[in-house]
Formats: C-alpha cells, sequence, structure tokens
C-alpha cells in the first residue's frame, strides 16, 4: 500500500495500480468510458483526467489520465481542480456532438454509462450546431441489436469481442470520424460471449435483442440474485421480471465464479420460462381416455397419498433440480429408495470428481483463478461447449506469459495497449486433447487428436513425465511421446499450472489422467491446479447426496420391486437408451413426475404436478468446484407451481410422513438436511437465514423508482394488493427496505447514486476487480484439507474391434445440448442441426456425403442422422451430436456402425 | 360599533361586484388551455402515435398511477402495447407531460370524470389516444430521433448527415 494524496489528503492505494481504478475503489467518482476492470486500460477516450502535481509546492499541475498513471507513494492529484473538470466536460461535449437524440426509445436509457457520465461530467446543452454523423446498422442475429448511430468510438466492445474473448468477425472499420464497429457484413455474431457487448458497450449500440422483445426500464425491474441453471460452472447472475414475466438476464459480478461476464447461452436461454412446453397446472390421465386432464391440487394430492400407501415407491432425483429439492425426494422415498436420475456414466463421472477432489490431490482454483494460470492442458473436454465460461478463462491465462514479459520490463500488468501488441507473439502453453476440433483450438499451442483411451494413455505419458515413479505408458507412438514430454516441461516450468478436465468426453480413466498430473505437479508446485467440469448445474450437489444412477432403479424395475417412481425434473429419456425407459414405465404402475417443462418423461407420467423453475423458486445448486450458491425467486409461482421441495414438503404432510409437516419454509429443509448430511454442514452459511434483517429491515428486490404499483393490476382489480409475502428470504417484493449494501449473497441489483448502469457494481466491491464487499458469495462444500491421494492406475488398453466399427463418441454444443435452454427462441435460432460429423474418408467409405442421410447403431439404440464433413475428425471416429433436441440417447463413447441410408 | 357599520356596508357593496360563481353544468367555465385535468395521448402531425413507451412519464409519476408496456411495430416505431393510467389515483400534477420527452401525453381542460364506480377510472390506451396533436403542434420524434423507421432512414432525419460510407477513406 501507498499513500496518496486527493485533494491534498492522504489515502492508501495498492501500488503497481491504475490510478483510475484507484481512485474508484476509494469511492471518488470519475467519469471513463475506455477504461473495464476486466479489459485495462488503453487511454483512449481521455474522458478520466485528473491533475497530478509534482509536490505540495506545485500549484499548476499538469492534466493526466488517470487510467494510465500509476500508483506510487507520494503521488498528488485533484480530481475536483476547476481546470480538469472543464477538460472533462468538453471531452463529453465532443463526444456528444454527434450522439443522436434517441434516450426514450434507445434501450439503454436509465442504465446508460454515457448518460450517468455525461451528468457526472456537467455537460448539459448541445453547442454544436451542425448536422449529426449517421451509420448504417447491421442485423448481427438473434441476440445483440445493433444502433451505431450512438456508438462514442471507445472501442470497448472489439477490445472485449476480440481481444477478450477470442472472436473474430467483429471488427473497426473505416477511418477518422467515420470509424464503425460492426461485422464485416450482416450476420450472425460467432461468439459465444456475444451477449456481453450489451454490458460492455457504454451506450446503447449493442444491446440486449430478447430484451427488446418485451422491453423495460431497468427501473421497474424487480431483480434477485441467482444462479445459472444451464451448465455445471454455476456462474452468477441477476434475472429480471415485470409483468409476471422474466425480461432479461445480467452477470451478477461474483470474484471468484463469473468475473464481470456471461455466456450466451446464460443470458439468453431465460426464454424458456415462457415458453410453451411449461407445465403450470397439475393434471392427472383420464383412466378411461388416456388423456391428460388439469385436475385440482387436492385430488392429485390424494391420489398421490394412496399410491404411496401402496408402497413399493422410488424416487428419482434430477441435476438440475436444487439441494433442497432432491433432498426432499430423498426423505419422501428413503435413502434407500432414491437414485440420482443420473447415467451410469454421468454418476461415475460425478462420484469420481468429487472423490478426487475430496483427496487434496492439488490445489481446486476457483473458476477465476484459472485466469492465472500460466500453463494449462486440457483433457477431453470442449469447453467452449460444455463449459463456455471456462473457455474465456482459458483465453485469459494464455496471456500471462505475455503479462509476465511485461512485468520484467516494468510495463505495468493494466496496460492493455502493450498487452495486446505482445501477447500473439508469445502466447501461453495451452495444449488441447480432445475427441473432436474444438473452439479453443486457434489458441492452443499444440492440439492433440485422439479417442478416449489415447487421451487418457497421453495423460499418463504427461504424469509419467512429470514423476518418473508413476508407470510409465507403454507402446507409445513417437510424436505423442514428444507431446507429452512437451506437455510435462511446460507444466513442470510454469509458476500456477493447470490442468483441465471434466465430464466431457464420458471417460473415467481421463479424468484419473489429469488427477495423476495435476497430483504429480502438485508434489512439486503447490500451486498445481485441477479444474474438473461437470456436466449440469446441480450435478455435484446430487453427486453428495446419492450414489445410485438410474440404472440400477432399472435393475430393480424388472425385478418386480417397483409399483410407483417420483420423477423430479428429470427427463429420463435425456439420461438412459429409449427401449429401457419405454419397458421402465410400462414396468412402473404409476408415474408421478414433478416438472416444470413439459418433458418425454412427462408426457407419459400418471400425474403430473408442476414446480417452480429457478426465477420462481430459492434453493442451492452446487456447481463443478464444490461451491454451494444459493438463487432466489424473483416472483412468486403462478398457479399449481411451486419449488419442487415445497410440493414435495406439500406430499409429505399431506401422506403424513416424517416430520414433514414441520416443513415450511427452505430454512427447516436445509436444518433436516445438516442433520442428515454431516457433509453438507456448508449450507448453513451460504446466505443468512430468512429472519435476516439490517435495522429490522428486508432487502428490496424493487428499485426506489419502480413504477406503476397502482396501475399495473388496475384492470383486474381496482384494489391494491399487498404485495407477495416471502417467508424463504430476507428480501421482500417491493421497494421500501434497507438498500446500502447487503450482504453479497442477497444483492438483488447493482445501483447507486449516480450510477444507474451496470457500472454501478464500482459501489459494490471492496476493491474494483476483486471480491465483493462482505466477501464473494457462495460456500465451498468439500474441502481438500488433508491428503490421501493414491495415484490412480493407468486402465488398461481395449481392443479396437474388427471390421466396418466406428467409434462414436458425443459432442456438445453450446446452443443445443442443454435441455432448457434449446426451448428458449433465441438460442433455438442458434442450433447448429443435428449433425454426425465424420472424417472425408470414413464418409467416402460408406458412399455418403455431406447432408446424406446415415444410420448409426450401437448395441442398445440407433439413430438416423445427417452426415457434416470435417477434416479436423481423425479417421474411424464419428461424432454424435449428444443431448441435442430430436436426437435419442446413446450410451458413448461406443463403437457402433454406420450404414448410408436413413 | 364602527367597525360593525363598516363591515355590514363591506358586505353590502358585494351586491353589485361581478359573480364568480358559475352556474355549473348549466354553465361552463372556461378554462385555459394549460390548465392540468384529463390526460390524453396525441399523435403526430403525421397522425401516427407520438407515445414511443419510454416509461419516463411512469417514472415521474408520484402516485404510481401509469403502466405500460413497451412493443415495436414492423416499421421500427415504439408504441405502447398498453398503456393504463388509474384516474382514481391520479393527482393531475402534470409531471408526466413535463417528463415525455415527445409531447405524447398532455393534459387537457377537461375535468368531468367523476364515475360512481372506481373500476370505471381506470383508463386504457384506446381511451386516452385522441387523433390530434393537443397544445403542442408539429413536433414528430422520429425526426429529430436517429432511430431510422420506415419511410425515414438513416439520415434523412432533421440535422443529419447522410449514412457514413464506411469503405471510403476520403476525409
Amino acid at each position: 500500500m501507498a499513500i496518496i494524496y486527493i485533494e491534498n489528503k492522504p489515502y492508501q492505494a495498492p501500488e503497481g495500480k491504475n490510478l483510475l481504478n484507484a481512485c474508484l475503489s476509494l469511492g471518488f467518482n470519475i467519469p471513463y468510458f475506455c477504461w473495464h476492470p476486466a479489459l485495462g486500460s488503453v487511454g483512449a477516450c481521455r474522458q478520466c483526467a485528473v491533475k497530478k502535481y509534482r509536490d505540495e509546492s506545485d500549484t499548476r499541475g499538469q492534466i493526466v489520465m488517470s487510467c494510465m498513471e500509476q500508483v506510487a507513494g507520494g503521488l498528488r492529484i485533484s480530481i475536483d481542480d476547476p481546470e480538469v473538470r472543464e477538460f472533462r466536460a468538453s471531452i463529453i461535449e465532443w463526444l456528444m456532438a454527434n450522439h443522436p437524440h434517441d434516450c426514450p426509445v434507445c434501450d439503454e436509457g436509465g442504465e446508460c454509462h454515457l448518460q450517468d457520465m455525461t451528468v457526472m461530467a456537467g455537460h448539459a446543452y448541445r453547442r454544436y450546431r451542425f448536422k449529426k454523423r449517421t451509420y448504417a446498422n447491421q442485423e448481427l442475429g438473434p441476440f445483440i441489436n445493433h444502433e451505431m448511430n450512438r456508438c462514442i468510438q471507445c472501442y470497448r466492445c472489439v477490445r472485449f469481442y476480440r481481444d477478450y474473448a477470442g472472436g473474430r468477425d467483429l471488427e473497426v472499420f473505416s477511418a477518422h470520424d467515420h470509424v464503425y464497429f460492426g461485422r464485416h457484413d450482416h450476420g450472425t455474431l460467432e461468439s459465444e460471449f456475444s451477449g456481453n457487448l450489451a454490458e460492455v458497450c457504454p451506450t446503447g449500440v449493442f444491446t440486449d435483442k430478447t430484451l427488446k422483445k418485451h422491453y423495460t426500464r431497468k427501473w421497474d425491474l424487480q431483480s434477485a440474485a441467482s444462479v445459472c441453471v444451464h451448465c455445471g460452472l454455476g456462474c452468477n447472475t441477476l434475472v429480471a421480471e415485470r409483468y409476471g414475466s422474466v425480461r432479461r438476464i445480467l452477470s451478477r459480478y461474483n470474484g471468484a465464479v463469473n468475473g464481470y461476464f456471461l455466456c450466451d447461452r446464460g443470458r439468453f436461454g431465460y426464454e424458456f420460462l415462457s415458453s410453451a412446453k411449461r407445465i403450470r397446472r397439475a393434471a392427472k390421465r383420464n383412466s378411461a381416455s388416456g388423456a391428460m386432464e388439469p385436475a385440482d391440487k387436492k385430488i392429485i394430492l390424494r391420489s398421490i397419498k394412496e399410491i404411496i400407501a401402496g408402497g413399493r415407491v422410488i424416487g428419482i432425483g434430477s441435476p438440475r433440480a436444487s439441494v433442497e429439492s432432491n433432498f426432499a425426494l430423498r426423505r419422501l422415498v428413503g435413502p434407500d429408495n432414491f437414485y440420482s436420475g443420473m447415467s451410469a456414466a454421468e454418476e461415475e463421472l460425478t462420484a469420481l470428481s468429487i472423490r478426487i477432489m475430496k483427496s487434496g490431490c492439488a490445489s481446486f482454483p476457483s473458476l477465476r483463478e484459472t485466469e492465472k494460470a500460466d500453463a494449462v492442458f486440457v483433457l477431453g473436454e470442449d469447453v467452449t461447449n460444455t463449459a463456455p465460461m471456462l473457455a474465456l478463462a482459458l483465453r485469459q491465462s494464455v496471456k500471462n506469459r505475455a503479462a509476465a514479459s511485461l512485468k520484467k520490463n516494468r510495463i505495468p500488468e493494466w496496460d492493455n495497449g502493450s498487452l495486446c501488441v505482445i501477447k500473439d507473439e508469445e502466447p501461453g502453453p495451452l495444449f488441447v486433447a480432445s475427441l473432436l476440433p474444438t473452439r479453443l483450438d486457434d489458441a492452443a499451442t499444440r492440439i492433440f487428436r485422439g479417442s478416449p483411451t489415447q487421451i487418457a494413455r497421453l495423460g499418463q505419458a504427461v504424469a509419467h513425465a512429470v514423476n518418473e515413479n508413476l508407470p510409465a505408458v507403454s507402446g507409445l507412438e513417437q510424436a505423442v511421446a514428444k507431446l507429452a514430454e512437451e506437455i510435462a516441461r511446460e507444466l513442470t516450468e510454469a509458476s500456477a499450472p493447470l490442468v483441465v478436465s471434466g465430464a466431457g468426453c464420458l471417460s473415467g480413466p481421463v479424468m484419473e489422467a489429469a488427477a495423476n498430473i495435476a497430483a504429480a505437479l502438485a508434489a512439486v508446485n503447490p500451486r498445481a491446479g485441477l479444474f474438473l467440469a461437470l456436466p449440469e448445474s446441480n450435478s455435484f450437489g446430487l453427486g453428495l447426496l446419492s450414489g445410485k444412477p438410474l440404472d440400477q432403479a432399472f435393475q430393480r424395475a424388472e425385478k418386480g420391486e417397483v409399483r410407483a417412481a417420483i420423477i423430479l425434473e428429470n427427463d429420463l429419456y435425456r439420461r438412459s437408451e429409449k427401449k429401457r425407459v419405454d419397458r421402465f414405465r410400462e414396468q412402473c404402475r404409476h408415474v408421478i413426475v414433478l416438472d416444470f417443462i413439459d418433458t418425454a418423461t412427462a408426457a407419459k407420467a400418471e400425474i403430473i404436478l408442476p414446480t417452480a423453475p429457478f426465477a420462481e423458486a430459492d434453493g442451492t445448486l452446487v456447481n463443478n468446484e464444490g461451491r454451494g450458491q444459493r438463487f432466489y425467486r424473483v416472483m412468486d409461482p403462478e398457479e399449481d407451481c411451486r419449488p419442487g421441495w415445497r410440493m414435495l414438503a406439500e406430499i409429505m404432510e399431506y401422506a403424513g410422513i416424517g416430520d414433514a409437516g414441520q416443513w415450511t419454509t427452505i430454512d427447516d429443509i436445509i436444518a433436516g438436511l445438516c442433520a442428515e448430511e454431516p457433509e453438507l454442514q456448508g449450507m448453513r452459511e451460504i446466505a443468512p437465514p430468512a429472519e435476516f434483517r439490517i435495522y429490522g429491515q428486508r432487502v428490496p428486490r424493487q428499485p426506489h423508482r419502480y413504477s406503476g404499483r397502482t396501475a399495473m393490476k388496475a384492470h383486474e382489480d381496482i384494489h391494491e394488493h399487498k404485495p407477495a409475502l416471502d417467508f424463504d428470504s430476507p428480501l421482500t417484493f417491493s421497494m421500501e427496505g434497507f438498500r446500502s449494501g447487503p450482504p453479497p449473497s442477497l444483492i438483488p441489483f447493482y445501483w447507486s447514486a449516480g450510477w444507474n448502469s451496470v457500472h454501478a457494481l464500482n459501489k459494490f466491491q471492496a476493491e474494483i476487480g476483486g471480491p465483493l464487499r462482505g466477501g464473494d458469495p457462495g460456500i465451498r462444500m468439500v474441502g481438500s484439507s488433508h491428503k490421501n491421494f493414491e495415484y490412480f492406475k493407468p486402465a488398461p488398453v481395449t481392443p479396437t474391434p474388427g471390421g466396418r466399427e466406428y467409434l462414436l463418441v458425443p459432442y456438445f454444443r453450446i446452443f443445443g445440448s442443454e435441455e432448457l435452454s434449446v426451448l428458449s427462441p433465441s438460442i433455438a435460432g442458434r442450433i447448429p442441426g443435428n449433425l454426425l460429423l465424420m472424417n472425408e474418408s470414413d464418409a467416402k467409405r460408406i458412399g455418403a456425403g455431406n447432408g446424406s442421410l446415415v444410420r448409426v447403431a450401437v448395441a442398445d439404440a440407433g439413430a438416423s442422422l445427417a452426415v457434416k464433413i470435417d477434416p479436423g475428425i481423425p479417421e474411424g471416429v464419428a461424432g454424435y451430436p449428444a443431448g441435442m433436441p430430436g436426437v435419442e440417447f446413446m450410451n458413448l463413447p461406443a463403437w457402433g456402425a454406420i450404414t448410408e441410408g436413413g | 360599533m364602527f367597525s360593525i357599520l363598516r363591515s355590514m356596508f363591506l358586505v353590502f357593496i358585494h351586491l353589485f361586484r361581478k359573480k364568480v360563481t358559475l352556474q355549473y353544468p348549466e354553465e361552463k367555465p372556461v378554462l385555459p388551455a394549460r390548465w392540468r385535468g384529463r390526460i390524453i395521448l396525441t399523435r403526430d402531425p403525421d397522425g401516427g402515435e407520438r407515445c414511443v413507451a419510454c416509461y419516463l412519464c411512469a417514472a415521474a409519476c408520484p402516485v404510481d398511477c401509469i403502466a405500460l408496456q413497451a412493443a415495436e411495430s414492423a416499421d421500427g416505431r415504439r408504441y405502447p402495447e398498453f398503456f393504463r393510467i388509474n384516474f382514481s389515483r391520479c393527482i393531475f400534477c402534470g409531471y408526466c407531460e413535463e417528463a415525455c420527452p415527445t409531447y405524447a401525453i398532455q393534459l387537457i381542460p377537461d375535468f368531468e370524470m367523476s364515475e360512481y364506480d372506481r373500476r370505471n377510472l381506470v383508463y386504457e390506451k384506446e381511451h386516452l389516444l385522441v387523433d390530434g396533436e393537443g397544445k403542442y403542434k408539429g413536433f414528430n420524434f422520429y425526426k429529430v430521433a436517429g432511430l431510422a423507421i420506415t419511410g425515414k432512414g438513416k439520415g434523412e432525419g432533421e440535422n443529419e448527415e447522410p449514412p457514413v460510407d464506411v469503405k471510403s477513406l476520403l476525409p
């Protein structure tokens, strides 16, 4: 820490940081545009000027850009000096000279950084009398709206899109005052992180197109803290609602998880909440006609009571349901009858990753910490498609070598201009071993492509090269052995090496090899990390609760031991072969489905009870790093919908099971859970209990300028209703309550006086870009304080079957492979189609070309798919679009036959 | 004694003053154009809806009696999908008119809105939208806004340069 003087008063600021960051952290307001905490400084907009003085006796001073100034002891500056204020006001006046008179029809209005900064800098009246510059717009796809007139040329969009997120199709064109930000032509933005442009752009050039469909101003949105449900990383989100429907998702800053950004699946997937496939009414199958008919919940509860009284009931949980809901189901049916609902491979990999984390074989960095790794080896995971934000983090890690060389030359780390010049000259080591081409290949130093067995063997070879005591891999090709040597060398030499793996290629040996490498590295370097991605939002949490996969439930049904099954928020057809699920359905006399979307499983149920999805329920999700995070409902569930745990508690109360009658709030369930599961004690600490108050007040979900309270429902009833009550959290559905500084896990939206845009976040952080005030929310449930890791033995090589068999491997797509987001119309527009990826020579052999229909058959299942020839695919391997809409489940990777013709 | 006589005299001479009281409703009062009464939504000179659903009136309303939902028509114009004013809550302060950037919402000198049933005081868009320009003639928001709509492309608004040719490097 250094002492700096601002207006002649001493303050403490971290040495080496840039001055703008330090001043904002200290609570001063300095207007800025081109600077962004995650993007660093380039000093382009000249807006953040301050006056710097040589020493005490200096009265003239000089104007400097605070974002390009380094904090050093004894630095003397003035923010309020009249001359520098005038300078800032004239800068914004120039920026505004061509800004259109658009605010009433601009989606950014009311949460616009440009509006905030204009007010802050004091520019009020346009003196420039000449014509305004205009631009033609571009059609940029289903996510982002383009309105180029509003641009103030801060360059943040291209710096984020190209330098930060590795996108290639957004560029800056033309020259002087004609500078244009867009694509070379109309077309969908290709990057998986394009949605962040809406948050990064300080004005309304790039705005959220899904919000535009049901536009609402920020001050009218009722918001709550939530957690993304579309992959296993558990990025934090802010969900916003108006008139009973969710309007948009914003990134909620978490210094340990997602930081400032979100992927497009997380940002635009929310539209599934208003999809036609939502279930909102309880329904029962008419035994005579066989049709589903809406029924009174009481009648349904009575039928369920009878079914439960008949005995032999099993419960099938779900990795997309909260810990509380899964636990409530386990309590209802008893631990012996509770099945996780994951496929055997998913279950095994989840359990394996939990076991590895508990063993403490290496350090387990958080998602944000992976950005700091300086050598990365990815085994078998196409991170951009299975854990998108991890790909964004890894793209930052490759810059660390360049950043280190900057440091050597005494150039500060935040100097983004310099970093961008040399980042491509010295890209950090990133090795990608994958089944199929990945979206991260362009950033990789070396790429290895092979089957899961080959990837595991490469991994074991690397582990052996790091630690010679580990068994060597016999019969390795020369090139592979050389690659293993190179990877091992880079990982050993790095100061913070990172091994990334996960459930992406559905192979245990790959994850074991990754653990071996990380453990071997950690033995010599305590900073060596291992990051394991898991497929779904609560895979980890469910893994902590149960150890029985879906297949065991099927086996029990086979033996005739199952009379009724209660399926919680799970589509079994996504987890097992159609034949087996159909057979299971026939064997069960009663199937009760609790879900919020109409799945293939729900279509065959006898009773459907609607549960509430994340926006209408409270609960806890445990992400892939074992971090338990609470999500809060942003509105009360409609019609019959209830959170899964509440619905199950109602069933238990009605059927008179256990002490369920005392389960009225989520805190009761968590208390019950902690009593049964000593491992999950941390659940209590994740979020404040419902009784938590600040000076006797709750935390409001509505901003102070929430409008229309006395009119929004006046057409239904002239009497104003009491706001909905919330017994589960300290939040309230009101604009009244305590606003300044709620605990970080409760922050419902970011706003601060004078800061209406997303940059109001500055006021909630302990240090800009660092943790939130009061610490980042979420608690890691699995500790690794003691080491009891035993190296995994290399798996035996399975012989390759002869004949015309192909190795079918799954591939996932960010838009398409996830069950809920595909129901969102904007995401549906980006689904690539169900294609079988093949090598050209393989396709020729079976007489297929691009687009021709082929038949794929493995042991228990088959499917007809169109072929797409991809030169990056190894011979003898075919990529199967796992989990895409309309694609049948197959237990992959597996050997199968591909024949021409559907 | 004197003061009593003085008072009686003063009251007496009022008999010859001009009467202020009007025989309402037979006789209608003449109110100034800027009198703050019933709220209307107006149209621009071309007959298009002036309201662009910017929500500023709703935000300015101290009793929160305005609710609306923005939508966009095929020609690129923003408009309110619904626009509701609960006049049983309205205090006729005129802040909505003051906040309106397009002169769409206006208060007019009509106060005859009494109802026996409060529910009839909830006015929807069809009750609010009139066919004229109201008090402020000639203003057309889309002519001065940068947004393109059907019939007014980029650079065709008032005080606008034609769109930049991105491929040109000429100064």
